[in-house]
């Protein structure tokens, strides 16, 4: 067992430091195939938070139960029955999402991204850590799903969030924008293609960041030490 | 040695334990929601069946009161259904699934409404594979293209304007994207044909009970189905 870490890096880790979708490329599969718009981003990448604090926290509880010999297939097999009742949940109670999202909905199963946290943390760690790191982890993935949907959606058809209420409710209307009708828009954008560009240029967008920050910290550092060295000169 | 055996055993046990547990949660979430998930496709379904036949008051269940009948030259699948409108006794209009063998990306299934005057109540797209931003806007919620055919008969336009405009008919295609609105076009007037040839057949088909449970009403709906004599591509030939 590992030592619990404090929230705050968890959340740092699963948004950015250690996001899944631009830093470990996981589950590229429901990735690439739903964000063709915000609102799929949005409504996949809930779906699939919902089944990784699900599984962490149950792998989690059952992490001195299960042989490690057996770990694997016990871990895809709580995935699995989870990514079921969702699906059937949604089917129920929000069949209009799940008219949109349906087919994408049993991919979770496959979503290594869900597998790679049970095995690499939820399975090492208390269950507040767990559910803690799922939804962080859940968060950053879905924020990278509506971005990267965001992004296509507005330049293969000039709309972001388009059909927000049939997936949100009326009230979800006024999140739909259009650049205006006459816009043709950038096909590829939305075709398969377009998601491999997109995806591509939100790594180079986030290692770009980091650079710049790390330059501007040992910049800092470099400030804040060169005053001492006279000082310790003149002493 | 046994030690092993024991480890295994284990293991194995765990294992099962955990497919049970899994199997168990799972059967119990299917059997609270099935009726809720059924209730909701039929509502889905009614839902469309209603968009194309506006103005219409539906007085009957269309979705007990089905014919199946199975005409692949004219209508695409191996069997499709009919749904049939009634409203104050009479059947109203017929209301066919057919499928679009020859898209740009694979099948595209249809709904299509036609009244008993023999003009289109209307034309929906239930699923396709088209390429988006070109293809699909055969969709209602893309693109008005697929309302052109409200109204329209064999009669209006002539037979022989049945086409997309590059063809010589009267109806759009995209820029873009000419095969998918051609297939589409051809395949709706497929199926009026289909309709005039063999709609006395359809709605002569003995009535079911707009009051009569379901359950009673499926029984046309499979004898039609079953028996070849009563509607098919033979019997007209």
């Amino acid at each position: 067992m590992s030592a619990p870490k404090p929230y705050r890096q968890l959340f740092r880790d699963g948004l950015w430091a250690n996001n899944q979708a631009l830093v470990a490329l996981l589950g590229l599969c429901p990735l690439l195939a739903v964000t063709t718009t915000a609102t799929n981003g949005l409504g996949m990448g809930l779906a699939t938070m919902a089944v990784l604090v699900l599984s962490n926290a149950t792998i989690s509880l059952i992490r001195n139960l299960v042989r490690p010999e057996v770990r694997l297939p016990v871990f895809v097999l709580v995935i699995a029955s989870f990514v079921t009742i969702v699906e059937l949940t949604m089917k129920a109670y929000f069949f209009e999402l799940y008219n949109v999202l349906g087919l994408f909905i049993p991919l979770i199963v496959t979503n290594c991204l869900i597998i790679g946290r049970a095995e690499a943390f939820a399975s090492k760690h208390r269950l507040d850590q767990a559910v803690v790191d799922g939804l962080a982890m859940g968060v950053g993935f879905m924020l990278v799903l509506t971005f990267l949907g965001g992004l296509r959606e507005l330049a293969g058809q000039g709309t972001l969030f388009y059909q927000a209420d049939l997936m949100f409710g009326e009230a979800a209307r006024a999140l739909s924008l259009s650049v205006g009708p006459d816009f043709q828009g950038a096909l590829i954008a939305i075709l398969p293609p377009g998601a491999f560009i997109f995806l591509g240029l939100l790594i180079a967008l986030k290692n770009l960041l980091d650079k710049r920050a790390k330059r501007r910290q040992l910049e800092r550092a470099a400030k804040t030490s060169a005053p001492v060295d006279p000082a310790v000169a003149a002493g | 040695m046994k030690k092993t055996l024991n480890l295994v055993l284990i293991a194995a046990f765990v294992l099962g334990a955990f497919a049970v547990v899994g199997v168990g949660l799972v059967a119990f979430t299917q059997a609270m929601t099935a009726e809720r998930i059924a209730a909701n496709e039929r509502a889905a379904l009614m839902g469309k069946l209603e968009a194309v036949v506006p103005g219409v008051s539906i007085e009957n269940d269309p979705l007990a009161d089905v014919v199946v009948v199975s005409d692949p030259a004219l209508l695409g699948g191996e069997t499709t259904e009919v749904y049939r409108v009634r409203s104050g006794g009479e059947v109203v209009a017929l209301i066919l699934d057919p499928m679009v063998p020859d898209g740009y990306a694979g099948p595209i299934k249809l709904l299509v409404a036609v009244r008993s005057d023999g003009t289109l109540g209307g034309v929906r797209v239930l699923s396709h594979h088209e390429t988006p931003g070109l293809g699909d806007k055969i969709e209602e919620r893309k693109s008005d293209w697929v309302l052109s055919f409200d109204g329209k008969s064999l009669e209006d336009p002539p037979p022989e304007q049945w086409e997309v405009e590059r063809d010589g008919g009267v109806f759009d295609q995209f820029t873009g994207a000419t095969i998918t609105p051609r297939s589409i076009v051809r395949a709706v007037k497929r199926t009026l044909v289909f309709v005039e040839e063999k709609g006395a057949d359809l709605y002569a088909d003995p009535a079911t009970e707009p009051a009569a449970e379901p359950a009673s009403a499926a029984v046309p709906a499979t004898q039609a189905g079953r028996d070849p004599a009563t509607v098919s591509a033979e019997d007209a030939s």
